[in-house]
């Protein structure tokens, strides 16, 4: 067991660890955050993504001793102050981003991700940013013109095929 | 996953002594070595994290002209900080797996891992990089040594890999969609003495240069001058995703598009 301390959501959390102990068992386990989703547990489907220090990464296959230090933003701490939803988390509520909502929160963080990055994505590069993301749901177009839509652009041209 | 402890050392000099304990392995940005372990299929009794060595970090261009990248470097990095010295390179970078996996994957992680269809290795033989560890500089051409095999002693650490720079670099990567790694793929330099033509993702011995390709193209740094040539099916690998002879032939298309695409 080793100890670890990060910032979660804005708060500051210090629990002991195990070496094998994943991101997503310390977040959902030992925090009770459970809003980060385990689907794969295999580095391949995104519903654990969160931020590490800004970065989108997959929970699952990152320990949390390697986390130590370090700035980390899960689903729980999109939502604006108030409670409310964000821009993208509404968009997501407006063009019917989700069905099941299994693979969303992953969806969200790495929206959030490529916003940061890339203010105003093309569709072909909110595709590409969200290859590392399953959703067995929804066919993805309007996951897609959620995110097109959080980013400000217009898309009431974009049929849902 | 089996149990085991971990610890994340900030210097080489400590992750080298940590990882002369029994049983000790390194973890890289743990993107093949965790799903590894959740199978079960490596019982470390340490890892040694290298995640907090800030001296195997980055990217530098020497005074020569060389570009030196830190064995600990992302691929994330590699995509951004190497696209004005060396773009091939960065392309190949940003094109591994998907956003989360280049946050985490590293560049000493992949070499040293040597998966057959893995993309680092293509560069490293197609740039005639050297890979440096805590002990010795290696060159690319002695370093690959069939799949998931290297050059590589128990415990010794890619610190950096130093890649001369060529004239232009492309890399072409048919990507088997469900895994995202190269069903086949083809990365080609040309230097001011010849052209490299490195392929992966098709034989069973891992990642190869193609001569009698480079030959062509060092005459004529074109896609036509390959169209006459072609690899034996022999020795390719054959699976659910392609027989041998059709990653055979693709390797011909692909060496035409990195030719093509090559900046
Ligand atoms: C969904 C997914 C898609 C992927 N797609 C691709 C792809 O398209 N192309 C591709 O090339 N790869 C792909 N990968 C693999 C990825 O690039 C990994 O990052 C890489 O293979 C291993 O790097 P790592 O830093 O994560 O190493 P780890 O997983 O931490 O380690 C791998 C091995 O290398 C050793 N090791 C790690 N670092 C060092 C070092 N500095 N010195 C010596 N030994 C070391 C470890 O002990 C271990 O044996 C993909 C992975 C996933 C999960
Ligand atoms: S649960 Fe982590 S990628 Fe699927
Ligand atoms: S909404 Fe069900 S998996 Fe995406």
């Amino acid at each position: 067991m080793a100890e670890v301390t990060m910032t979660v959501n804005g708060k500051s959390v210090t629990k002991s660890v195990k070496g094998n102990t994943l991101m997503t068992e310390f977040l959902r386990d030992e925090l009770r955050l459970t809003g980060t989703h385990v689907g794969c547990d295999t580095s391949q489907c995104g519903a654990c993504n969160i931020h590490v220090n800004g970065n989108l990464v997959k929970a699952c296959t990152m320990f949390a001793g390697e986390a130590d230090g370090a700035e980390v933003s899960t689903i729980e701490g999109q939502a604006n102050a108030d409670g409310s939803l964000n821009v993208i988390q509404q968009a997501f509520q407006d063009h019917h981003g989700l069905q099941c909502g299994f693979c969303t929160p992953g969806m969200v963080m790495a929206a959030a991700s490529l916003l940061k990055q890339n203010a105003k994505p093309t569709e072909a590069e909110v595709r590409d940013y969200l290859e590392g993301n399953i959703c067995r749901c929804t066919g993805y177009h309007n996951i897609v013109k959620a995110i097109l839509a959080a980013s400000g652009q217009d898309v009431s041209g974009i049929a849902a095929e | 996953m089996y149990s085991f402890d971990m610890v994340r050392p900030t210097s080489v000099a400590d992750a080298v002594s940590a990882l002369g304990q029994d049983e000790a392995q390194a973890l890289g940005g743990g993107q093949t070595l965790i799903p590894t372990l959740k199978q079960r299929l490596a019982m470390p009794s340490v890892l040694v994290s290298l995640s907090g060595i800030e001296e195997m970090k980055g990217v530098c261009r020497e005074d020569n002209g060389d570009l030196t990248i830190g064995g600990g470097t992302t691929h994330a990095t590699v995509a951004a900080e190497a696209a004005a010295h060396y773009p091939g390179l960065a392309k190949l970078a940003g094109g591994i797996g998907d956003p989360a996996v280049r946050n985490r994957g590293t560049i000493g992680g992949s070499l040293a891992n040597n998966d057959p269809s893995a993309c680092y290795p293509a560069a490293a033989l197609g740039s005639g990089a050297t890979i440096v560890t805590n002990t010795r500089e290696i060159a690319a051409d002695d370093y690959f040594q069939g799949m998931f095999t290297t050059a590589l002693e128990e415990g010794e650490i890619i610190t950096s890999v130093r890649f001369p720079v060529p004239e232009a670099a492309g890399y072409a990567k048919f990507e088997q969609p469900a895994s995202r790694f190269a069903l086949t793929a083809v990365y080609v330099a040309k230097y001011a003495d010849g052209v490299r033509v490195a392929v992966t993702g098709a034989s069973e011995n891992g990642v190869f240069r193609w001569t009698e390709a480079e030959q062509a193209l060092s005459s004529n740094f074109s896609p036509d001058a390959v169209a006459g040539l072609s690899v034996p099916a022999d020795g390719m690998i054959s699976d659910l995703h392609g027989t041998g002879a059709y990653r055979a032939h693709l390797v011909g298309v692909m060496t035409k598009r990195a030719v093509a695409a090559a900046s």
